[in-house]
C-alpha cells in the first residue's frame, strides 16, 4: 500500500451495551454510550480539528482546537471531552468556530518555527495539517517577543531527537509515557509560558533519564518535536507494509514504513491485536541489524574447521552439503543425521526444516530451540490440560483481579505486554511476584506488588506446592469446578499429597527462604481475590523440575477454578517470536505437527500419504542427545537454521566438543555466529523484513510476516531449505509460503481453518481454527479441558543436584534485559548496545563486601563446569547468596558456567540454578582468551568470486 | 559407547523415576515416559549397561521395556492415540 497516516479517531473506543444516537453536521450517528463527540464525528467520516487528542490516550481537553457548537448548550465545548447524548445536534463547522480555531492556531504558530519546507515532518505533520484545516494565512503577533525558537535539540537518544523549539506542549508525549507505556519518565516542567516537556530531572537528557525508548512519545507527537533520526536522514516514507516483529513472543505487529527498499521506521500498527498499537525499543527501533555489515550474503564452504571459509555459488554450496549428507548417511546410517529448527524463523520455514529431516534425511532427529526454553510448557500443559499452549489471549488481563507472575520479568522480556499488565495493575488488580530478584514489576510508578516472594533459585515446586497446601487445608478449593471439570480421583490423590505437613509453608520455608506467612497470604489472595491469572517465563521452565513447576501451576489454576474464561488462566510468556509456532510445527523429535507422537500410526499415515515416504515410528534425539552421540562418534551431520547453540545452550565446552566431532555442520543464519565457528557449510539467511510467512505468538495468534524488501542474499529461508531438499533428492515445488501453510492445514487439525486469505482479511487467527472453532480460540478450555477431564499431577519437590558448598557458595541465575535479546546476535548489532554494552554480574552488597568487590570491578565467575570473567554490579535487587547475569554477549559466554543438569521430563537445561564462586579478577579468563583467538581464526574468509 | 553417555542415561532414568515416584503406578508411568521420549539407541545403551546405579523404579521400568512390553499411555503428553483432538 502507499503511505497514509494511520486513522485516528481522536479519543479511545468505548465499550457499552447502551447505544446513543445524535446528529453531527446533519448526519445521524449511533455510538456506544460514553463516546465523545470527536470520535462520533470521526466515525461519520467527518474531521474535527485537533492537536492534543489522539485515540490511544484519554481525552485531555487542552488545545481548544476541537471546539464545537451544540444546540441547547452554552458556549463552544471541546468535542474531545463532550460525550454524545441522545438527540444531541452538533455543528462542527460554523463561522464562529472557524474564527475561534484560527485564533487558537495563530497563537500556536506564533511560537513555532516557520521552516516547514526543511522540516523533517513536512507533509507528515498534524500541526501543519491543522493550520491548513482552519485556514490560517497569517500570524498577527510577530516573532519578536519571547519565544522558544532557540531551544537546543536533545540528540542523546540513539534513535530519536527531541527538538523543544517545535513543541506545542500538547502533553501527548507525557500522557503516552504514562498511560500507554507506564514508565512516567516524562513530565511538563514549569508553568504557563515556561512549560516544557522534560525527561526526568533538569540535569537529565533522554538517554540518562528513565525513558525506556519504547517510542510511544515519538508516535504520539503531532509535530517534529520528537522525531525518529531515520526520518531526518532518509525522508518521509512513501509506502507502508504491515508485518510482525521478529523479537519476543508478544508478536507485535508493525507498519514497516519504507522509502524504496529502505526501512525508514517501524511504527506499531494500531489494529494489531497483540500489541494494540504499542511497541518496545527492540521492535520499534532495533532493526538495523538487517543491514549490518556483518551479514554474510554469499554461501561458503570449507572441508575442515581449521580452514578459512571459501565463498562459493549457491549451487556449489548446496551440492557440497548434499554430498556430505548422502556420504554420511551411506557410511554411518540415517540416524547419524539431524537438524535444528528455529523459533526465530517462520512457521512455514520451520515446517520445511522438520520435513526435510524426517522425509529427506530419513530420521526423527530434529529438535528446536524450545528445548532450552519452553519444552516443559509443552509437556506440562499437555499432561494437565491436553494442549501444549497457554490458555488466554493478552486482552484477557483486562479482566484479571489477581495477577501472579512467577519466573518472568515482563517489563524487560515482554515489555509491550508488561505495559498492558501495568495498566491493569494501576486500575486496581492485585499482584503477586515470585522471583529471586526484585524485578521492576515489584515496584514501579503506581504499581507495587502485594506480595513479592524472593524464593531461593530452584525451589519453585516447593513454593507452589506450599501455596496449594494452604488452599486445600484452609478450604479454599473450588470443589464445584473440580468436580465438574477435573478427574475427582486424581484430585483427591493430589489433595492428600499437598495437605501433608511436609508441604506446609512453615515446613518448607527454610528451603524456600521466604516467610511462611507471606506464602499463606499470597495463596489466600490468589484463591479468593477474584479472577486469578498466572503468567510465567523461563524462571519456571529452565530448572531440573521445570515440567513439574508447569504442572504445579496448572494444579493451582484448577484447584481454584481459574481456567476457562476471561481474566484467568495459565499463560506462558514465550521468549522468542515463534516459540509457539516452532513447537506447533512438529519440531520436537517425538512429535509431528499438532503435537502427535511419531508412534501414532494414524497420524503418521497422513504425513506418509502427503509426503510419499515412510516416517520412522521411533522418537529421534533431542539436542543434548545429539551432542552426546556426536562425542560418542555416532552422530555426524547437522543442519541448523537460525540457532546459535554454542552460545545459547548450556555447558559451552560440551557443545563445542559435540560440534567439533561432527563431519558436516551446516549453519543457515544471518551472521557467522558462534556455532558457525564449527561449521563446514554456511548458508546465508534472510531477515524477517525479507520474507513472507507467519509467526505464532504466546497467545497462539498466527500473524502474517510480509516481505517489505527483497532478500539481500537472494533467497528467503524457505527457498534455501527447498533448494537443499532438491539437492538431497526431494521433489518439492513450493512457489510461495502460502502453499506450505495449506499443507500444514491439511496435516494439522488445529490449523485446519488457517490460510493466507483469511489471515490477510482478518489480520490474525488464534489456533485451534477448525470446524469446532471456525473463528479461532482466544480462550481455551471454556466448556471443558481438551484432554477431557483436567488432570491433577502430584509434584513432589525434588531438590536439584546442583548444590552450593564451600567451593561454590553462591547461586547464579540468568535472565535478559530490555534492550538486548537472547544471544544478542541482532541487538548487539544495533545502537541498543548503548544501554547494555556488556553482561554484568549483579551481586548483593553483603556478598560483595565479603569479597572486597565494588561495582565495576572485574570478577571471576566460576562453577563446576567452567569459569568466565565480567564486571560486577553491586545491588540489593538480588538476595544475599544469589547472583545474576545476562547471556547477551559472546565475550562473556555465561553458558561456560552453566551445567548440564536439565529438566527431568524434557531435558530443558537448568540455566537458573548454578552453584558458583565469585572472586576478584584482573581481566578475561584463559578460556575467554583462547576462545576469542579460536573464533577469530575460524571466521577467516578467503575472498573468491562466486560463480 | 562412552562411559559419560551411559552415566548420563542412568542419571536421566533415575531423575525421571524420582519425579514420578509418587504416581499411583510409578513403574508404569516411568516405562511409558522413557518409551515415548528415548531413542532406540539410548534404550539399547542402557539395556547393555544393566541395572548398576539405577533407581529400583527405573530398573523395573527398563526391565519391562527390555522384555518388549509396550506400556499403556499414562498421560496425554505421551498418548499417541489422542491425535487431532486439540479442538479447544
Amino acid at each position: 500500500m502507499g503511505y497514509e497516516r494511520q486513522a485516528d479517531f481522536g479519543t479511545p473506543e468505548v465499550r457499552s451495551d447502551a447505544q446513543v444516537t445524535c446528529t453531527i453536521d446533519g448526519r445521524e450517528v449511533t455510538v456506544p454510550a460514553g463516546t465523545t463527540v470527536m470520535r462520533a464525528a470521526a466515525l461519520t467520516g467527518g474531521s474535527i480539528p485537533k492537536l492534543c487528542a489522539t485515540d490511544n490516550l484519554k481525552q485531555f481537553g487542552s488545545c481548544r482546537l476541537c471546539l464545537v457548537e451544540v444546540d441547547g448548550m452554552r458556549g463552544t465545548p471541546a468535542s474531545c471531552t463532550t460525550l454524545v447524548a441522545e438527540g444531541m445536534n452538533v455543528h462542527t463547522q460554523t463561522p464562529r468556530l472557524q474564527k475561534l480555531r484560527k485564533g487558537v492556531m495563530e497563537l500556536y504558530i506564533s511560537d513555532h518555527p516557520l521552516d516547514c519546507l526543511t522540516c523533517s515532518a513536512n507533509n507528515d505533520c498534524e500541526l501543519q495539517d491543522q493550520a491548513a484545516a482552519v485556514g490560517l494565512r497569517d500570524v498577527r503577533y510577530g516573532y519578536e517577543g519571547e519565544n522558544h525558537l532557540g531551544a537546543q535539540t536533545d540528540v542523546s537518544n540513539p534513535y530519536f531527537d527531541f527538538d523543544p523549539s517545535k513543541c506545542i506542549v500538547c502533553s501527548r508525549c507525557v500522557r503516552a509515557c504514562d498511560e500507554v507505556q507506564g514508565t512516567f519518565a516524562l513530565t511538563i516542567d514549569g508553568r504557563g509560558f515556561g512549560s516544557k516537556v522534560s525527561a526526568g530531572l533538569a540535569s537529565d537528557d533522554y538517554l540518562s533519564s528513565e525513558c525506556v525508548s519504547c517510542g510511544a512519545c515519538v508516535q504520539a507527537c503531532p509535530t517534529a518535536t520528537l522525531q525518529e533520526k531515520a526520518v531526518k536522514e532518509i525522508g518521509k516514507p512513501e509506502r507502508a507494509v504491515v508485518t510482525t516483529c521478529a523479537y519476543c513472543g508478544v508478536g507485535c505487529t508493525f507498519r514497516a514504513e519504507m522509502r524504496g527498499e529502505q526501512v525508514v521506521r517501524m511504527v506499531p500498527w494500531k489494529d494489531g491485536k497483540a500489541n494494540r498499537g504499542h511497541s518496545c525499543v527492540k521492535g520499534r527501533f532495533a532493526w538495523g541489524y538487517a543491514q549490518h555489515q556483518d551479514r554474510i550474503l554469499s554461501p561458503m564452504i570449507r572441508e575442515s574447521i581449521d580452514q578459512p571459509w571459501r565463498e562459493v555459488s549457491w549451487d556449489e554450496a548446496l551440492s557440497y552439503a548434499a554430498s556430505q549428507i548422502n556420504r554420511i548417511r551411506d557410511q554411518y546410517g540415517r540416524n547419524a543425521l539431524g537438524g535444528i529448527t528455529s523459533s526465530r524463523c517462520t512457521n512455514e520455514e520451520t515446517f520445511l526444516v522438520q520435513k526435510l529431516i524426517r522425509a529427506g534425511f530419513g530420521t526423527n532427529n530434529v529438535d528446536t530451540c524450545a528445548r532450552v526454553c519452553h519444552s516443559p510448557t509443552g509437556y506440562g500443559l499437555k499432561t494437565t490440560f491436553g494442549t501444549s499452549a497457554g490458555t488466554q489471549d493478552f486482552d484477557s488481563v483486562e479482566d484479571s483481579d489477581v495477577i501472579l507472575v512467577i519466573g518472568a520479568n515482563p517489563t524487560d522480556g515482554h515489555p509491550v505486554f508488561g505495559s498492558r499488565m501495568k495498566q491493569r495493575l494501576r486500575k486496581g488488580a492485585k499482584l503477586i511476584v515470585i522471583d529471586p530478584r526484585r524485578t521492576d514489576l515489584v515496584r514501579s510508578p503506581h504499581v507495587a506488588a502485594d506480595f513479592h516472594l524472593p524464593l531461593r533459585p530452584g525451589t519453585n515446586v516447593a513454593i507452589l506446592t506450599a501455596m496449594a497446601h494452604v488452599i486445600v487445608t484452609e478450604g479454599l478449593a473450588n470443589e464445584a469446578f473440580i468436580r465438574e471439570r477435573c478427574d475427582w480421583d486424581e484430585y483427591r490423590h493430589w489433595a492428600e499429597f499437598v495437605a501433608q505437613d511436609r508441604n506446609s509453608p512453615e515446613f518448607l520455608s527454610p528451603v524456600i527462604g521466604v516467610d511462611p506467612e507471606a506464602i499463606r497470604g499470597a495463596a489466600r489472595l490468589y484463591a479468593t481475590g477474584g479472577n486469578g491469572a498466572i503468567y510465567y517465563g523461563l524462571g519456571v521452565t529452565e530448572h531440573s523440575q521445570g515440567s513439574s513447576t508447569v504442572m504445579a501451576i496448572a494444579n493451582l489454576a484448577m484447584v481454584t477454578g481459574n481456567i476457562g474464561r476471561r481474566g484467568v488462566g495459565v499463560n506462558p510468556l514465550r521468549g522468542q517470536n515463534n516459540v509457539q509456532g516452532a513447537c506447533d510445527m512438529g519440531s520436537f523429535p517425538h512429535e509431528l505437527s499438532g503435537y502427535r507422537h511419531v508412534s501414532d500410526g494414524a497420524a503418521r499415515a497422513l504425513f506418509e500419504a502427503e509426503w510419499g515416504v515412510k516416517i520412522d515410528p521411533e522418537p529421534g534425539m533431542r539436542i543434548p542427545n545429539m551432542l552426546d552421540a556426536a562425542v560418542d562418534g555416532a552422530f555426524k551431520a547437522i543442519y541448523i537454521q537460525g540457532e546459535d547453540i554454542l552460545q545459547s545452550d548450556p555447558d559451552t565446552k560440551h557443545v563445542a566438543a559435540g560440534l567439533a566431532a561432527m563431519e558436516c555442520v551446516i549453519v543457515h543464519d544471518l551472521f557467522l555466529n558462534e556455532t558457525a565457528n564449527y561449521a563446514h557449510v554456511f548458508l546465508p539467511g534472510s531477515t524477517f523484513l525479507e520474507k513472507n510467512g507467519t509467526f505464532t505468538n504466546a497467545e497462539r495468534r498466527i500473524q502474517p510476516v510480509r516481505k517489505v524488501m527483497e532478500p539481500l542474499n537472494g533467497y528467503e529461508d524457505w527457498e534455501v531449505t527447498q533448494r537443499l531438499a532438491h539437492a538431497v533428492g526431494l521433489d518439492w515445488n513450493y512457489t510461495h509460503p502460502r502453499e506450505i501453510m495449506d499443507e500444514i492445514a491439511r496435516l494439522t487439525p488445529t490449523f485446519a481453518g488457517v490460510n493466507y486469505d483469511r489471515l490477510d482479511a482478518e489480520g490474525s487467527l488464534q489456533w485451534p481454527v477448525n470446524d469446532a472453532a471456525p473463528d479461532g480460540s482466544p480462550i481455551m478450555h471454556i466448556d471443558g479441558f481438551v484432554r477431557g477431564k483436567g488432570k491433577f499431577v502430584v509434584t513432589d519437590y525434588v531438590p536439584t543436584d546442583e548444590r552450593t558448598g564451600p567451593r561454590f557458595p553462591l547461586l547464579l541465575t540468568t535472565g535478559r534485559i530490555l534492550s538486548q535479546y537472547n544471544v544478542g546476535a541482532q541487538t548487539r548489532r544495533t545502537a541498543n548496545v548503548v544501554w547494555h554494552p556488556e553482561d554484568v554480574l549483579e551481586i548483593h552488597p553483603t556478598d560483595a563486601e565479603n569479597r572486597g568487590l565494588k561495582s565495576g570491578d572485574w570478577v571471576r565467575l566460576a562453577s563446576r563446569s567452567g569459569e568466565t570473567t565480567l564486571r560486577a554490579s553491586v545491588t540489593d535487587r538480588v538476595a544475599p547468596g544469589v547472583v545474576y547475569t545476562t547471556f547477551h554477549h559472546p565475550a562473556t559466554q555465561a553458558n561456560v558456567v552453566t551445567t548440564d543438569y536439565s529438566d527431568w521430563a524434557t531435558n530443558c537445561p537448568e540455566y537458573k540454578v548454578t552453584a558458583v564462586q565469585i572472586t576478584p579478577s584482573n581481566g578475561p579468563s584463559e578460556w575467554q582468551e583462547d576462545y576469542a583467538a579460536q573464533a577469530s581464526q575460524s571466521r577467516r574468509i578467503v575472498a573468491e568470486p562466486a560463480e | 559407547m562412552s562411559a559419560m553417555t551411559t552415566d548420563k542415561l542412568v542419571y536421566m532414568a533415575n531423575q525421571i523415576a524420582r519425579n514420578m515416584a509418587l504416581e499411583p503406578d510409578p513403574v508404569a508411568v516411568v516405562a511409558d515416559h522413557i518409551a515415548a521420549f528415548w531413542t532406540p539407541r539410548m534404550l539399547g545403551q542402557i539395556f547393555a549397561h544393566g541395572e548398576a546405579g539405577l533407581d529400583p523404579i527405573a530398573a523395573k521400568a527398563l526391565a519391562q521395556l527390555e522384555k518388549g512390553h509396550e506400556p499403556a499411555p499414562q498421560t496425554r503428553a505421551t498418548d499417541p492415540h489422542a491425535h487431532g483432538t486439540d479442538a479447544g
